[in-house]
């Protein structure tokens, strides 16, 4: 049989613990998403590194360009006073 | 098409974001040579996992307890898991997962010679648990700082569920060893067969792999065949004591100048065989792929076709 028909691709998040969120982990083949949770099971929690499961078609994910990081994440680099360490205040402070 | 302007300078562009130690992801310009050789060698290592699994999974049914069946059963699965991991990654630079499958049975592409040599006893598992699973934990550390971002993530993965693989095949060894004398034979006899195979794991002396200066370059590889080989010889050699049993080299000695072991000069004729298809168990090992998936294909199909169905009735719903 020919393998020009591949199942579709799904991305796989895991919640390590409770009170952590989701995070990807891989992906992997499976026709529907009941066999993807299942695939998933298998293949990315052998050893308890999840309490839950996310798949997500591969297809349905949309990604920002990589040429246009620039543009895209520039902004906020000359925009120090977001961050903490812009300001002075006293050193014997808890502040 | 030739080459223009701006294809150079991409080029050298990507050659200073691998400088600067920039990892490589998917979306990325990449040179067409830097995708293929990761293509090549990511499936390549997929294919290993997977074909990885006949010479051990041939002892499950056998395994002397219930304790060492279970071992052995979660040890192969994993090898399936690494295989999946794998395949996963060379996807993502546009290769479809069934036509690897298809350059793999058409033998159109390699996997690691290591798993033509076949299992005799039981001690063999031990033995490849041990070496094999060694030599590629050896490898595969080195791996985990690879340029391509997806490769590099899978090898932390199979990393981390590797060392075991390695301590069940010592401790198999030691407890046979340690055994009765027929035993502590079969043990002895499993390694001198898999010693000399496993160095050649490595691959090629640096001298003789062309390839080597350029994928060093784009940080493909980090550490080069010969070095990776020595790190395993000097990690192995006190271990093999601790097992009480010997390696077959006369030559294997400390060399206090080199602060490493010297060991004698490896037959690459035998590797240059085993490659070209002439191992004792090459044939077998597309064929009973080929099988696999020949025989599998009706439960994708039909896995397919009930998923097609379901879609038609929400749609009609
Ligand atoms: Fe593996
Ligand atoms: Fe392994």
């Amino acid at each position: 049989m020919s393998h020009s028909e591949d199942w579709p691709l799904w991305e796989v998040f895991l919640r390590g613990r409770r009170g952590l969120s989701h995070q990807h982990v891989g992906s992997l083949h499976a026709p529907d998403p009941e066999l993807a949770l299942q695939n998933a099971r298998d293949l990315y929690t052998r050893r308890g590194e999840g309490v839950s499961i996310w798949v997500v078609r591969s297809t349905e994910v949309h990604a920002s360009d990589p040429d246009d990081q620039g543009p895209l994440f520039d902004p906020p680099s000359d925009k120090a006073y977001r961050h903490p360490t812009f300001y002075k205040v006293p050193e014997d402070l808890q502040l | 098409m030739p080459p223009t302007n701006s294809d150079e300078s991409r080029d050298l562009a990507f050659q200073e974001a691998i400088d600067a130690d920039r990892t490589v992801e998917p979306r990325d310009w990449m040179p067409e040579r830097y995708r293929s050789t990761m293509v090549r060698q990511i499936a390549q290592h997929a294919h290993s996992e997977i074909i990885g699994m006949q010479p051990e999974g041939n002892w499950i049914t056998r395994a002397p307890s219930l304790r060492r069946k279970a071992i052995l059963l979660a040890k192969v699965q994993d090898e399936a898991g690494h295989g999946l991991y794998l395949y996963a990654a060379a996807e993502t630079l546009g290769v479809g997962r069934g036509e690897l499958t298809e350059l793999l049975i058409t033998g159109r592409q390699k996997y690691s010679s290591i798993f033509n040599y076949p299992t005799l006893t039981w001690a063999d598992v031990g033995a490849i648990g041990w070496l094999v699973d060694g030599a590629a934990i050896t490898n595969q550390l080195a791996l985990t700082k690879t340029s391509y971002g997806p490769y590099a993530r899978a090898m932390v993965r199979i990393c981390r569920e590797e060392s075991f693989h390695q301590r069940q095949g010592f401790e198999l060894l030691a407890e046979l060893s340690r055994g009765t004398r027929a035993q502590h034979e079969m043990a002895q006899d499993a390694v001198n067969r898999w010693w000399w195979p496993a160095l050649m794991m490595f691959g090629p002396p640096d001298s003789e792999s062309p390839n080597t200066a350029q994928s060093m370059a784009w940080k493909i590889k980090r550490v080069s065949n010969d070095d990776l080989r020595q790190r395993f010889v000097d990690m192995t050699v006190p271990q093999s004591r601790a097992l009480g049993l010997d390696l077959p080299d006369s030559q294997l000695r400390w060399n206090e100048a080199r602060g490493h072991y010297d060991f004698g000069p490896i037959d690459w004729e035998e590797f240059r065989q085993v490659v070209g298809g002439h191992g004792a168990c090459n044939a077998q090992r597309i064929a009973v792929r080929r099988a696999a998936d020949e025989g599998g294909a009706w439960v994708r199909e039909a896995a397919r076709a009930w998923e097609v169905r379901q879609q038609s009735r929400t749609s009609a719903a």
